[in-house]
């Protein structure tokens, strides 16, 4: 998830909690000095990421982890900023011959990193290479979607991995008369849900939703079957076009312009702008990521629950795999980068990708298990037993077999995209288009984008 | 009396402005000369495949109706800015000229806020004026007025304005105390015996002097909201709601870091260089020609 609007308030919030922890610094700078001293000639690996706060100290966990498990390598964890700001970085510094050996990049950055050509080293090089054993098959298959070659090889390594779902204020719930343990599955559910709430007056605003590209077009999308763009979403050419402006869009968009004039729903702005509005309780239904958990878990004075997306049934009866957000990690090069050091990258992606590491990860973080045998491990733990319904999202992404629509996202300046389909939609949402033309305003302002990311990237 | 240092030779005075020069050509002509190069290539984020295109860039870009509407905004920006702060500015500098208990403190308390960052006044009057968050924002709601800014142009651009020209109010308010202050006590007492009245002598003895110094301040008011609102912007609204509060500089933060397409980033810094040379010119001539006066 990126920091933006509110990101910036919590942000100022978080650095106190960096600022505590740099009280320790000295004493574990110390210790690792000793301990160089001790075995030195350790190989570095220099891993970029965009993780702050209690997920910043969860990666360094891992990181320390791996380094205590072995004593050739040694991986250095690097905070470079929100996901945007670490992909310019990496950019930057390979262009200087400086890039890091491991760089975590978000789901959306994903078509530019593959065009990336020598600038990275992709998982299955690597592991070809290395003769490292990470085995694709183990891994969600939704998650290795959204990272994998069209023909299955891997090109990135799956890291921290996050579904949307539903979430409800059972007490709200309660207030309107509707039965707190029955999430509405179906879309006209969440509309009558809505109406309940508002007659009521359970809650100030009925619904909302964060990141409302991924969300209300892009898993719509995948758990309707319902092409996104052309070239199965970008996975099989550059010379892909949204389909954004389909009938099955179109009638959604529509459904939500109409409960935002009723008052059913709210826009409560861009990415996760909207996050703090069912945390405080003012919506009763919130659509936003299984990665607001923690957040939820520790923040929400009331009884809550998640549940999976609804889907609309005159458009399927089975609704199929949501997609993943979240981030991946990329091995990049450089000048005079040694075997061993690209072997110490390999031996650390092998290391978090042991179900136990992965299980630990998930359940600390808040992210799905991105392997199956992370899950299996949460599961003999008698994780979900502790704490229901924290297998919501790993059961959306698991529902259905996948399909092309419902692989993931393959297209370039993707950021961009999303930001035009925010631009488009509050448009449309303030009353100044309809739902059609916001939609084509959409495929005809992205496919100019996807042109220019083609034109950019031929040869 | 002209007290001049004549340095003898040339590798001292060279050696004297050297720091200067290095740091004019590491940080302007060095970015800039990129900037003109970047803007005639056509290359990926990566630097693989760069190829020369000459104009193409700018030819895009102002065929581009989204990029000319950015334009027009940034201008209705700069202008509803300028406004506002010098407005404010003057009214304040007016009062503040007077004899008043505490002019100290109260002069002391209308600079502050020129010394906070842009992104800290932004949250300051996020926390104001957010619909379900802010002081203002609730309280507007809770009586009837459907304040969203998230979700209205109108209002989501008033909020940039107000917050960009909130920071700008105390540099104004210092110009225009000094120039207030420059009046001749003689001119006004003139003007009082010969029985104008409070407005009447604001209006044509006390604008008419502070000309100059308006001219400087609009230059400079421009130039500020044209360019250094960015973090504000950014941090409020992040261009939103559709494209109602991106000005130039916000589209360039947006292609070039965002989107990375370097070409068509470089293309609108070189047009904003453009702009800013002009309006440079425009103030030192405006400035020379006080000094002439």
């Amino acid at each position: 998830m990126r920091d933006v609007g509110f990101g910036l308030w919590e942000g100022a919030m978080r650095r106190r909690s960096v600022l505590a922890g740099l009280g320790s610094v000295p004493v574990a700078a110390g210790l690792a000095r000793r301990e160089a001293w001790a075995q030195a000639a350790r190989t570095r690996v220099v891993f970029w990421h965009a993780m702050n706060g209690v997920l910043g100290e969860e990666t360094n966990r891992v990181c320390a982890g791996f380094n205590a498990a072995q004593a050739e390598f040694e991986v250095v964890p690097v905070f470079k900023g929100t996901y945007p700001e670490a992909l310019t970085a990496a950019i930057a510094a390979w262009r200087a011959g400086q890039a890091p050996h491991l760089v975590q990049m978000f789901e959306v950055g994903t078509g530019s990193m593959l065009a990336a050509g020598p600038a990275v080293k992709q998982t299955w090089q690597l592991i070809e290479e290395t003769g490292v054993k990470i085995d694709p098959a183990a891994y969600v298959g939704a998650v290795k979607g959204y990272y994998s070659l069209p023909d299955g090889r891997l090109a990135s390594m799956p890291f921290n991995s996050s579904t949307p779902v539903l979430w409800y204020n059972k007490e709200a719930f309660e207030k309107a008369g509707l039965d707190p343990e029955r999430a509405p599955a179906t879309w006209p559910e969440v509309m009558e849900a809505a109406r309940a709430v508002k007659a009521k007056g359970a809650a100030n605003t009925a619904s909302t939703s964060s990141w409302f590209s991924w969300v209300q077009l892009e898993c719509y999308a995948a758990m309707h079957n319902l092409p996104f763009a052309t070239k199965a979403n970008g996975f099989e050419g550059l010379d892909t076009e949204l389909l954004v402006n389909a009938p099955g869009f179109v009638k959604h968009l529509e459904r939500v312009m109409a409960m935002s004039k009723d008052g059913l729903f709210r826009y409560a702005g861009r990415d996760n702008a909207p996050d703090p509005l069912f945390v405080s309780g003012d919506t009763a239904i919130a659509f936003m990521s299984s990665g607001t958990r923690a957040d939820i878990a520790k923040n929400a004075k009331f009884r809550w629950a998640e549940a999976k997306l609804p889907y609309d049934p005159e458009l399927t009866k089975a609704p199929l795999n949501s997609v993943i957000g979240g981030a991946s990690l990329w091995t990049m090069t450089a000048p005079g980068r040694t075997p061993a050091e690209y072997k110490g990258v390999a031996a650390f992606l092998q290391h978090i990708a042991q179900p136990a590491q992965d299980a630990e990860w998930h359940q600390r973080t808040g992210y799905v298990p991105v392997t199956l045998g992370g899950y299996e491990e949460s599961k003999r733990q008698g994780f979900y037993e502790k704490n229901p319904m924290a297998d919501v999202p790993i059961q959306q992404l698991a529902q259905g077999q996948v399909t092309a629509n419902s692989k993931g996202f393959r297209l370039g300046r993707m950021p961009e995209l999303r930001n035009i389909v925010y631009e488009e939609v509050e448009r449309a949402l303030q009353g100044q288009q309809g739902a059609k033309a916001a939609l084509d305003s959409v495929v005809s302002r992205g496919n100019r984008v996807l042109r220019e990311f083609e034109r950019a990237n031929k040869a | 009396m002209n007290r001049r240092t004549i340095f003898p030779g040339v590798a001292l005075p060279l050696l004297l402005v050297a720091p200067q020069l290095a740091l004019t050509g590491v940080f302007f002509l060095w970015p800039a000369g990129e900037a003109l190069w970047g803007s005639t290539q056509r290359q990926d984020a990566f630097g693989l495949r760069t190829v020369f295109v000459g104009f193409e860039n700018f030819a895009y870009l102002f065929e581009d109706p989204l990029y000319l509407q950015s334009i027009g905004r940034t201008v209705v920006f700069c202008g509803a800015v300028a406004a506002l702060a010098m407005g404010v500015a003057l009214l304040l500098a007016v009062f503040a000229d007077r004899e008043v208990r505490g002019r100290g403190v109260y002069r002391t308390l209308l600079i502050w806020p020129y010394a906070i960052a842009p992104a800290v006044a932004a949250v300051l009057w996020l926390l104001v004026l957010h619909p379900q968050v802010g002081l203002l924002g609730r309280w507007l709601n809770r009586h009837g007025v459907d304040w969203d800014f998230r979700l209205r142009d109108a209002q989501a651009f008033g909020v940039v304005v107000l917050a960009s020209a909130w920071k700008q109010v105390s540099y104004d308010f210092i110009f225009f105390l000094a120039g207030l202050q420059a009046i001749p006590r003689s001119v006004v007492e003139a003007a009082r015996m010969d029985g104008a009245r409070g407005w009447r002598r604001f209006r044509t003895i006390t604008l008419p002097l502070l000309g100059p110094t308006m001219l400087f301040l609009l230059v400079v008011n421009v130039v500020y909201a044209a360019f250094e609102t960015f973090g504000t912007i950014q941090a409020l609204t992040q261009g939103g709601p559709g494209k109602a509060t991106e000005t130039l500089v916000v589209k360039v933060y947006r292609d070039g870091v965002v989107n990375l397409d370097l070409g068509s980033s470089s293309a609108q810094s070189v047009v904003l260089m453009a702009g800013v040379v002009v309006l440079t010119a425009l103030q030192f001539r405006l400035s020379r020609r006080r000094d002439l006066e």
